[in-house]
């Protein structure tokens, strides 16, 4: 078997599966820094229960989350030996910066943040989910760095036979650094507002421990509500404008844009088939793509004809992914707002069908992060680094296809292993429950035992 | 010094910080494999469960520090050692999982899975690291334009394997001397029994492989005795080497540690010292080996990489200090405990 499309394979598998996880783990943090302050500032005993509870599961998604992501650290060596010999002059340092700025203040505290509530005051416990949620953050921006750079390379010059760093800076916020941080930390937002009102509904549902849900549902659905409709306006927009201006043929095959038009539409539905590139039954508004991108209705905008046919992305899986991400974020403003409005009128907590659907929206936003994902990644095919170096000349040399095979397949195994247990978890977790309001610090067992 | 230089020894520091702290949470996950009862194998596992996340946060750093100022180093090492690797982070994920899932189901099997998991993905990683750093000291098949010509099994040798034996027994005893801080009673004494006899695997095998050394890579110790920081080394060595017996004998366990912690710290830096300026001597011809200079990136990354890094890591070391602190003292268990 050819090795680069192992290597991708390989690539895809343990990315896809990682980035799972760190969404929950932000989206959660974040939302674990309100509900530790509420309990702490108004010793509200409710919310320190939701801390307490949704701990557990920011916990088990945290150890899968750095688990996998191990992986990724030493992939680019292993698989692409290449790829890191072009660019380590600039790519290492935005992942030791990442380790130095992000991973040790997020694992610390995490362990103070689980282990040390009787341990510190509550001001340093709360201060630990900060810089839990802070660290997490901060290690979406430095990987985030990473990425961008190989789709809007900035602050190097070719020299030597490799991109050497000439403007720091200019590397770390070059152009689609910060539409994609804020569009891609948001949707994680998003992720962790789905999961605190999926588990939130389902605890109404079974009446365990209603009274503590519904204060925590209340939270998810404003949260939910506001950062899903931020996701789409400012921030998916902008991200979308500066693709339009820094990879033109990566967004004509995201929007279908087969052939360079004025006043290009905006297609909501389509279905794309191959060859030649063409979209049937599209419905869509003329005229609306070249006002969103270039704010003017009638701004030409360049179709997939205008490029060389050896340096466009695969049109049929940026387009189908693109697009269902969008759905996705359309779902997810209505959803929330339906749920906050219902909220409001005091007749969510007896719409069982409403609840349930929170249920079972849980992990669509964790989808349409791997669909956005999918949408830039493969979007920028077949560069690795887009105008600066072909996929296909980044792997290991040295590496046979059988090794990667074994390892593809390796990590296929362990994954779907961890996958299905994490779920499994998840739900046990869930149908487990805040438990008792309280608890014995160490049981009387135990104590005899240890002395 | 130039930038170079410091990053050899930022990288260095950065082995040695994991060495130091992982290096206890793997002697403990293999402790881990022989111990028995549940209450014994929670606190094993509350031990280390607080702090080994951010333990393990020093190798990834050190990877990242390793392809940010010697690219070239970590694309051709990788690679050459894609299979190790690949069952190293299979090692390393088992482990990670393995807590945070063991007291999730109430069923022994289920615990039982766990602890195995816990215990292989520990013993695994401390052999992998030895076997990893005796192919580095003895050279890797690297040729002219800088490719490695090896294979898996060649990784296998003797002298490497020697290596990474030494590694795990060196990590039973950093892990039984932590375990002696966190323990009291008949578990205490269990953990030291395991103390003196890793400590004598350690001395012996050390001394082995000095000597396999001097055939194997002889080229290690050219000139090194003129080597000021190198005779340093060697006093570190020997210092804490032989005063792990005797803290263990008076019952100062976190001397002990202290001295654990110092005698891995100079087991890696004098394997640096001997190393230094290369990073991966070649077997084929020295010339071929990469260094600190031919395998590094440009001065503008090594500068804006050290300003990171003295930002950073004077921060890290900060509340890690603060979290060690916090949860110093015996292991307690509780309904929140794993």
């Amino acid at each position: 078997m050819d090795p680069v499309i192992l290597s991708r394979a390989q690539f895809a598998i343990t990315v896809g599966f990682h980035f799972i996880f760190p969404p929950i783990t932000i989206g959660l943090a974040w939302l674990l820094v309100i509900v530790e302050a509420l309990g702490w500032k108004r010793n509200d005993q409710a919310f320190v229960r939701i801390g307490k509870f949704f701990s557990r599961i920011l916990a088990l998604t945290f150890a899968v989350g750095v688990a996998t992501g191990v992986v990724m650290e030493f992939q680019f060596g292993t698989n692409w030996a290449e790829y890191s010999k072009f660019v380590g002059d600039i790519f290492g340092a935005p992942l030791a910066a990442e380790g130095v700025f992000a991973f040790f203040l997020e694992s610390t505290f995490l362990g103070l943040y689980l282990f040390g509530r009787n341990r510190v005051s509550k001001g340093v416990h709360w201060f630990s989910a900060l810089m839990v949620a802070v660290g997490s953050t901060i290690s979406a921006f430095w990987i985030l760095v990473a990425s961008s750079w190989m789709q809007t390379p900035a602050g190097f010059r070719i020299q030597g036979g490799r991109a050497e760093l000439t403007d720091f800076w200019a590397a770390v916020f070059n152009p689609s650094t910060l539409p994609r941080f804020f569009h891609t930390v948001d949707a994680a937002l998003i992720a962790g507002a789905f999961v605190m009102a999926g588990v939130s509904a389902y605890l109404v549902l079974r009446n365990k421990e209603a009274e503590i849900a519904k204060r925590a549902m209340n939270l998810a659905l404003a949260f939910g509500l506001i950062v899903s409709l931020l996701e789409v306006f400012p921030f998916g927009h902008i991200h979308g404008r500066q693709v339009a201006v820094t990879q033109p043929e990566k967004f004509a095959a995201l929007q279908g844009l087969y052939t360079t038009q004025k006043g290009a539409p905006l297609v909501f539905f389509a279905y794309p088939t191959l060859p030649p590139p063409q979209l049937h039954a599209p419905v869509e508004i003329p005229g609306l793509l070249s006002w969103l991108a270039f704010g003017d209705l009638t701004a030409p905008v360049k179709g997939i004809n205008e490029f060389p046919q050896d340096e466009i992305p695969p049109l049929w899986p940026t387009f189908v992914s693109y697009h269902n991400m969008v759905l996705l974020g359309i779902y997810f403003i209505a959803i929330m707002l339906y749920g906050f409005v219902q909220l409001r009128r005091n007749k969510l907590w007896e719409s069982r069908r409403l609840l349930k659907m929170f249920v079972w929206s849980m992990p669509l936003p964790l989808i349409a992060c791997q669909l956005g994902w999918i949408t830039t990644e493969v979007g920028r095919q077949p560069w690795i680094v887009y105008h600066i170096m072909k996929t296909s000349d980044a792997i290991s040399k040295t590496v046979g296809a059988g090794e990667i095979l074994f390892s593809v397949i390796l990590f296929s195994v362990i994954y779907l292993l961890l996958g299905s247990l994490y779920v499994y978890l998840f739900i046990l977790e869930m149908k487990h429950g805040p438990g008792p309001a309280f608890d014995t610090a160490i049981s009387h067992e135990t104590k005899e035992v240890l002395s | 010094m130039d930038l170079n230089t410091i990053w050899f020894l930022l990288v260095g520091v950065l082995l040695i910080g994991y060495a130091i702290l992982d290096g206890f949470d793997l002697g403990v996950g293999v402790l881990h494999l022989f111990s028995s009862g549940e209450d014994r194998r929670r606190v094993n596992i509350n031990a280390i469960g607080p702090v080994w996340d951010g333990n393990e946060v020093w190798l990834l750093t050190g990877g990242g520090a390793l392809f940010a100022a010697f690219p070239v180093v970590y694309a051709t090492v990788f690679s050459a050692f894609y299979l190790a690797l690949m069952l190293l982070l299979f090692a390393l994920i088992l482990r990670a999982v393995s807590f945070e899932f063991r007291g999730k189901i109430e069923s022994a099997a289920w615990k039982s899975a766990c602890d195995w998991a816990f215990g292989i993905g520990s013993l695994l990683p401390a052999i992998l690291f030895g076997v990893a750093f005796g192919n580095i000291l003895r050279g890797i098949p690297i040729d002219g334009t800088g490719a490695f010509t090896g294979s898996f099994l060649g990784l296998l040798n003797p002298y490497s394997i020697t290596v990474g034996v030494l590694t795990l027994v060196l990590f039973i005893m950093h892990g039984a001397i932590f375990m002696t801080m966190k323990t009291i009673g008949e578990h205490r004494a269990w953990i030291l029994k395991w103390v003196i006899p890793s400590w004598i695997a350690f001395v012996a095998l050390y001394l082995l492989a000095t000597l396999a050394t001097f055939f194997e890579a002889g080229f290690l110790f050219q000139d090194i005795l003129k080597n000021p920081l190198f005779w340093v080394l060697i006093l570190l060595l020997f210092g804490s080497v032989l005063y792990i017996p005797v803290a263990i004998k008076g019952e100062k366990f976190f001397r002990a540690f202290a001295a654990s912690s110092l005698l891995i710290a100079s087991v890696v830096g004098l394997a640096a010292v001997s190393l230094f300026p290369r990073l991966a001597p070649s077997s084929i011809d020295l010339a071929y080996s990469l260094t600190i200079y031919n395998a590094c990136s440009t001065p503008g990354t090594l500068g804006a990489m050290l300003i990171i890094a003295l930002i950073g890591m004077p921060l890290v070391i900060g509340y890690t200090i603060f979290i060690y602190g916090v949860f110093r003292g015996k292991v307690e268990l509780s309904k929140e405990s794993y």
